[in-house]
């Protein structure tokens, strides 16, 4: 199955009716990622790259074209089996990382899990593993509010990958976060695009884009370039930003 | 997603709010609790009326002599003696829904013991009467066919008269007691009986054989009956019809024309027992509607709470969508989180509806009866009252726009 693209989306359009406006957000996209890939979406607030990323992400279903998720079409699937897929194929990443409030990191990292329906036991085992891959295994009973951004941040790459998806779309990751903290969560996610798994991320940063293999940038809903360049190693800065510290 | 995890998830998410969880839950408690506790007081209260009548006797006929009407003057019945021994004795051959008749004749009388007297009522009767007031005795001996025949002095007391003549607990079996002076011997000392409907204490009298009563404390044989006729139905259900069946009897003996008033009157206790408990039905079930009514603004107040809380965690909708939760699971989170209310709401008024019927029925010495069924029902309701309240409010929710709820503020 290597010759399928993992994201193929054909000629894909979605118009948002406001009222009795119609406001076109994508006006035919065509683009595919295969899998291992790592790519970058830029462009200016506006220019569709988010509404590409729910599309992509089956939050939301194209107005016209096709989308071919691991070669099945999704984009005519209904609400329950576009659920299903964002459970077993995708995992998210928010600027605002979204997780429960009053809910421990381990809870959290469980809920995919949860309406997989695994068992409590299974649950356990995979979501401690998955944050102590994500450096935060001794904080499994830790409360969103008493933890910084940068591992809020990871709690929720924890809770993205827990399932196994083929792909993390990662939506703005470091948006809120502070550069060094920022350079942490992309190595994480280099980590994770070297394991295997495809992430597509969605950055209005340069500095951000400069960790992807692939740069896609959007305009009025349209695909502007496509480039591939040499990724920036994050653990290399990493270890450079640690090092530069007094 | 496993019912039990969903339950999980609910009741966390409900412990979050628990101030509010429980004064959404209020309106369920007070609705509950209220039909618990009204539904076991009027149970009880009929209970009481059924055992009350219970006492008087068991399906009981009474008949009564008819009235005299003389100058335009109508006495009341019993003022002209009109029931003769022979229809006592129709009455028991004839009649085949009536079990038992006995003829109850009454004098006033002074009782004495060696060192105590006490007035009361003396009646005269046959063992047959005993029957059919489900009277046993306590102690000594029950009245026989041959205390009657052979005219014995011997007296059958009631618990009161004990008391008041040898003394709580005194056993005066075999004592002489005076009636109007004449010696009579104690035979028996009936069982407790208690009050009857209006009141009047049935331990307060003193029975003596037929013959014995109408030689020594009547004097003198007579044709009437110069009392009333006890009569015991077969059945329950067969007291409306023994009464027609006496009726038609005891009018074809006086030759009563037909249209004409009849010379005696039945009265059945049955019936008026029944129309008794028509009324604390009715006042049951008044009371059991005003407390639905109240476990439906509860569920209201559910609804209410619902929706708060689905606006609220808009964005928790949207997080866990995006994670996988499929609508179906959005749904039975929010209506298992209503149902828990309800049922929280509804165990909780079951415990304080049983502590309040307790409370009020053991400062107004009323009877308490538990109804499981009701208790039963009660819970059904409110878990009704949950899921139709609680649907609304989580098909909004699973309705949701995972892109919207994500970016709901």
């Amino acid at each position: 199955m290597a010759d399928v693209p993992l994201i193929a989306l054909q000629d894909v359009t979605k118009t948002y009716h406001m009222g009795d406006v119609d406001v076109p957000a994508l006006r035919g996209v065509s683009l595919t990622v295969d899998e291992g890939e790592s790519v970058a979406v830029m462009g200016a607030s506006g220019s569709g790259k988010s509404t590409l990323m729910n599309i992509v992400g089956c939050l939301d279903r194209p107005t016209t074209g096709r989308y071919l998720l691991a070669g099945e079409d999704v984009s005519t699937l209904d609400r329950y089996a576009l659920a299903r897929k964002r459970n077993r194929t995708l995992g998210f990443v928010f600027q605002s990382f979204n997780l429960l409030a009053r809910t421990s990191a381990l809870e959290n990292v469980e809920l995919p899990l949860l309406y997989a329906g695994m068992s409590t036991r299974e649950r356990h085992e995979r979501a401690s593993a998955a944050l102590a891959r994500v450096g935060l295994g001794d904080r499994l009973h830790h409360h969103p509010n008493q933890m910084s951004g940068g591992q809020q941040q990871r709690v929720a790459i924890a809770r993205a990958l827990v399932a196994s998806p083929k792909v993390i779309l990662a939506d703005e990751p470091t948006g809120n976060l502070d550069s060094q903290t920022s350079v942490e969560v992309m190595t994480i996610l280099q980590e994770l695009r070297d394991a295997g798994i495809t992430i597509v991320l969605v950055t209005h940063e340069p500095d951000i884009a400069r960790y992807a293999a692939r740069v896609v940038t959007m305009r009025d809903g349209r695909l502007q370039s496509d480039r591939r360049q040499e990724a920036l190693q994050a653990s290399g800065v990493a270890a450079e930003t640690a090092g530069s510290l007094p | 997603m496993r019912l039990l995890q969903t339950l999980r998830v609910a009741i966390r998410a409900l412990l979050r709010n628990k101030l509010r969880s429980f004064l959404t839950t209020l309106g369920i408690i007070i609705g509950v609790s209220a039909v618990i506790a009204m539904v076991a007081i009027g149970e009880g209260a009929k209970a009481r009326v059924e055992e009350s009548f219970a006492s008087m006797g068991s399906n009981l006929l009474v008949v009564l002599p008819g009235s005299t009407t003389a100058g335009g003057q109508r006495g009341g019945f019993g003022s002209m003696p009109t029931l003769t021994w022979d229809d006592l004795k129709a009455i028991r051959t004839e009649v085949p829904t009536v079990r038992y008749a006995a003829a109850q004749l009454r004098s006033g009388a002074q009782l004495s013991s060696e060192d105590q007297n006490w007035g009361t009522s003396v009646y005269g009767t046959t063992p047959e009467y005993f029957l059919i007031r489900n009277w046993p005795v306590g102690i000594g001996s029950t009245m026989s066919d041959s205390d009657v025949e052979s005219g014995a002095k011997v007296v059958f007391l009631g618990q009161t008269v004990v008391e008041k003549l040898f003394g709580a607990s005194a056993d005066p079996v075999g004592q002489l007691v005076r009636i109007k002076n004449i010696p009579f011997e104690v035979r028996g000392v009936l069982a407790p009986k208690g009050q009857s409907p209006t009141g009047q204490d049935y331990d307060d009298a003193a029975f003596v054989p037929l013959k014995a009563f109408q030689t020594k404390i009547q004097g003198g044989l007579q044709q009437y009956i110069s009392g009333v006729i006890y009569e015991g139905a077969v059945s329950s259900s067969s007291t409306a019809r023994a009464e027609h069946q006496v009726t038609e009897l005891l009018r074809d003996r006086h030759h009563i024309r037909p249209g004409a008033d009849d010379d005696f009157s039945i009265r059945n206790l049955t019936e008026l027992a029944s129309a008794q408990e028509e009324g604390t039905k009715t006042l049951t079930t008044l009371l059991a509607s005003i407390a639905a009514v109240s476990l439906l603004v509860g569920g209201i107040g559910i609804m209410n709470i619902m929706l708060v809380s689905v606006t609220e965690r808009t964005r928790e909708i949207g997080v866990r969508m995006a994670v996988g939760a499929n609508p179906g699971n959005i749904l039975a989170q929010f209506l298992v989180e209503a149902l828990t209310l309800a049922i929280a709401g509804g165990v909780v008024g079951i415990v304080l509806g049983l502590l309040a019927a307790h409370h009020l029925a053991a400062r107004f010495g009323w009877p308490v009866l538990i109804r499981p069924d009701i208790i039963a029902v009660a819970v059904a309701f409110s878990a009704l009252v949950g899921i139709v309240f609680g649907l609304y409010p989580a098909r909004k929710a699973s309705l949701l726009d995972p892109i919207e709820a994500l970016r709901f503020e």
